[in-house]
């Protein structure tokens, strides 16, 4: 995708990370790196700790073990699973209270881009609560993107999106990405992970069981499909 | 800068939100309101035991040419009262003092002496029980009563005494323990005189000594006149001699004023801060507001301070309207205030508290209603009604709890009670203290 070699700062960093919910190991014992302008897919089964990851790279779930850098939330974007906006307020409100609170020195600007970029202008006065469920996840998306983080952190942001919505979506998210943003997404669509990340990081139960690009993926189940190739790995892991 | 955004977030929310405000506001209000009406009134008349100790022939006192009937006074009196007739004064003492009656009235065998003497005023008993709730409404219907019977026994007594003036000045017949007389009048007397003096001798000998009654009785004629309006402003015939037997002397409905209005301030503030926090738990948002765009001390401080406020503004307005129908002094409008806002805070802080603990808004008001309610009981629990043990319990919950602490508070800058507003207010620092570290723990990520 549009990375650039020159680019090698690292703009994420997980060593040993680990959360435990009253005994329950959600996720256990995840490294890797994220460095500017590359793109990392999460992919695994249902329950196996995609979520619990993502919040805590966003600063939103305090870690039970384990190093993340930067800790906190300076500079990164979080697009949750579940919408996270009010849904008395409008669309054009939730933007500007959050362009607020993240410090955005132009808030009418960038709340005017994402009215652009998510084509719901004609309705930036309507209530979130009235909108449809995916009209919802687009505001909910950029809500994630108003301050223009880093690092953006998606959790399945396309999924109760239209094909054109998901179009859209990617088109921007690349274009962030050219400009260097580094883009950690979690998702159930391997076609998704395939076209758009770099690395793959498949996790199962908690577990890590893979890291690696899409290509690398394929080789280490010996199949030539990615579809093929992530359920035929999860079965060799007794998954 | 960030608590502004959100405050100003959280009041578009409400804002938008009418049937909440509505039920937020005016249920409180409602039902402070109401128990400020059960604690301070009872629907039914007084019960007052009476007792008349003047012999029935002597209820029409016969006056000049005027008769006063006692027993019209009576009448006027019962229609604010129900009485409950006794026969003997320990009788209605014994009924006062076991509250089968708030007050008792005793009329005096020597009233109608009294009133015919017209040498000071004539009295009555009223004895008040002290711990009756409603005490302050049979003493204002008493008082009014007896208020009315005097302007009218005023009016009357003049009336007599400008027949005796009259009849002085220009004679008739007097009427008097069933005889009849008949009076001469100092006119008659003047004109008598000075036709005798015409036709007495210069040199008689009584001529000198008739001379000075003649100067007398005109000096009489013309000043006489004038004395009726001094007779006439004897203004209360008849006073109340009040007594109280045991117990409080502050009327209760000054209590259930302080009772209302810690009842509405609680309900809003708790209400109002739980839900809100609540609020942000269920739309997800607090996820995001906590990694970092607001701190949690910020985060809670809003809440609080948006519920505090709210509720500071309803109940002072609320004790601003109680004031013009109970009589409170304006002068300490400005100790009222700072109770209100203590407790505001303490509910406040304490509602984010719960509000933390649940996830939805919903679940939150349950907690409220739940918690509150009957630790609002607990705190009014009186403390000679329950053995010591159990009073002990009692004291302990409800100081763990802000209602009485704000509730002494209120009535301190109110009432002008013990304890102290300052030790009220330190003990709701001390609780706002407590609430709000354990609110940051219940909101920990
Ligand atoms: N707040 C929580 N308390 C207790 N357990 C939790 C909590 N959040 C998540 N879990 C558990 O952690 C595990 C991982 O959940 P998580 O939501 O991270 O999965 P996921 O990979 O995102 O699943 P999905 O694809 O369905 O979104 C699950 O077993 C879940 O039940
Ligand atoms: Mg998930």
């Amino acid at each position: 995708m549009a990375r650039s070699a020159k680019l090698v700062t690292v703009a994420l960093e997980a060593a040993g990370l680990s959360k435990r919910f009253a005994g329950r190991v959600a996720v256990h014992n995840v490294s890797f790196t994220l460095k500017a302008g590359e793109v990392l897919a999460l992919i695994g089964p249902n329950g196996a700790g995609k979520t619990t990851l993502l919040s805590m790279l966003a600063g939103g779930l305090a870690p039970s073990a384990g190093e993340l850098h930067p800790s906190g939330a300076a500079g990164i974007g979080w697009v949750p699973q579940q919408t996270a906006i009010y849904s008395k307020l409008s669309i054009a409100e939730n933007l500007r209270l959050f362009a607020r609170l993240e410090g955005v020195t132009e808030p009418e600007t960038a709340v005017d881009a994402m009215l652009e970029q998510t084509g719901l202008r004609e309705r930036s006065d309507d209530a979130v609560g009235r909108l449809s469920g995916g009209n919802r996840q687009r505001v909910n998306i950029a809500v994630g993107l108003i301050a223009n983080p880093a690092v953006l952190l998606l959790d399945e942001p396309t999924a109760s999106l239209d094909p054109r919505q998901r179009a859209r979506l990617w088109e921007f998210i690349n274009l962030r990405v050219a400009a260097g943003t580094s883009v950690a997404f979690a998702t159930h669509e391997i076609g998704e992970a395939e076209r758009y990340a770099s690395q793959l990081l498949l996790l199962a139960d908690g577990e890590m069981l893979f890291l690696g690009s899409p290509a690398e993926l394929c080789t280490a189940a010996q199949e030539g499909n990615l579809d093929r190739a992530f359920l035929a790995l999860l079965a060799a892991r007794g998954h | 800068m960030a608590l502004r955004t959100l405050l100003g977030k959280d009041l578009r929310i409400l804002a938008r939100s009418p049937v909440l405000v509505v039920l937020l506001i005016a249920y409180p209000v409602v039902i402070a309101v109401l128990i400020g009406l059960a604690l301070s009134s009872s629907p039914a008349l007084p019960r007052v035991a009476f007792l008349n100790e003047i012999a029935p022939s002597q209820s029409t006192i016969t006056l000049g040419n005027e008769q006063i009937h006692t027993t019209r006074y009576e009448r006027e009196l019962f229609a604010a009262i129900q009485p409950v007739m006794v026969s003997t004064r320990a009788q209605a003492l014994a009924d006062v003092r076991d509250g089968k009656t708030v007050a008792a009235l005793i009329i005096p065998p020597e009233l109608p002496e009294q009133l015919a003497n017209a040498a000071g005023s004539a009295y009555v008993d009223v004895i008040y029980n002290g711990d009756a709730i409603n005490q302050a409404l049979v003493e204002e219907a008493i008082e009014s009563k007896l208020a009315q019977a005097n302007v009218l026994l005023a009016a009357q007594l003049s009336r007599v005494a400008d027949g005796y003036i009259d009849l002085l000045l220009t004679g008739g017949d007097l009427h008097f323990l069933g005889s009849s007389f008949d009076v001469l009048g100092l006119v008659h007397a003047q004109s008598i005189l000075a036709a005798v003096l015409s036709r007495l001798p210069p040199s008689s000998p009584v001529r000198h000594a008739l001379v000075q009654v003649d100067a007398f009785a005109k000096i009489a004629v013309a000043n006489l006149g004038g004395s009726r309006q001094v007779i006439g402003a004897v203004a209360a015939p008849v006073v109340a001699r009040e007594s109280v037997i045991s117990g409080r002397r502050t009327p209760l409905s000054e209590y259930a004023v302080a009772v209302a209005v810690s009842v509405s301030l609680m309900f809003i503030a708790i209400l109002l801060a739980s839900g809100m926090l609540a609020l942000e738990r269920e739309e997800n948002t607090l996820g995001r507001l906590r990694r970092g765009l607001v701190s949690t001390t910020q985060l809670l401080a809003e809440k609080a301070l948006l519920a505090a406020v709210t509720a500071v503004v309803v109940s002072f307005v609320m004790l601003c309207g109680i004031g013009l129908f109970v009589p409170l002094g304006f002068g300490r409008a400005g100790l009222w205030l700072l109770a209100i806002c203590g407790g505001a805070l303490a509910f406040g802080t304490l509602g984010v508290a719960m509000g933390a603990l649940v996830r939805e808004v919903r679940a939150a008001s349950l907690l409220v209603l739940l918690v509150s309610l009957p630790l609002v009981f607990l705190a009014l629990v009186p403390s000679g009604s329950v053995s010591g043990g159990l009073y002990d319990v009692i004291r302990v919950i409800s100081a763990v709890f802000p209602f009485k602490a704000s509730l002494e508070a209120l009535d301190a800058a109110v009432n002008q009670s013990q304890p102290s507003l300052a030790s009220a207010l330190a003990h709701l620092a001390a609780l706002i203290a407590g609430f709000g570290a354990l609110a940051r723990v219940a909101l920990r990520p």
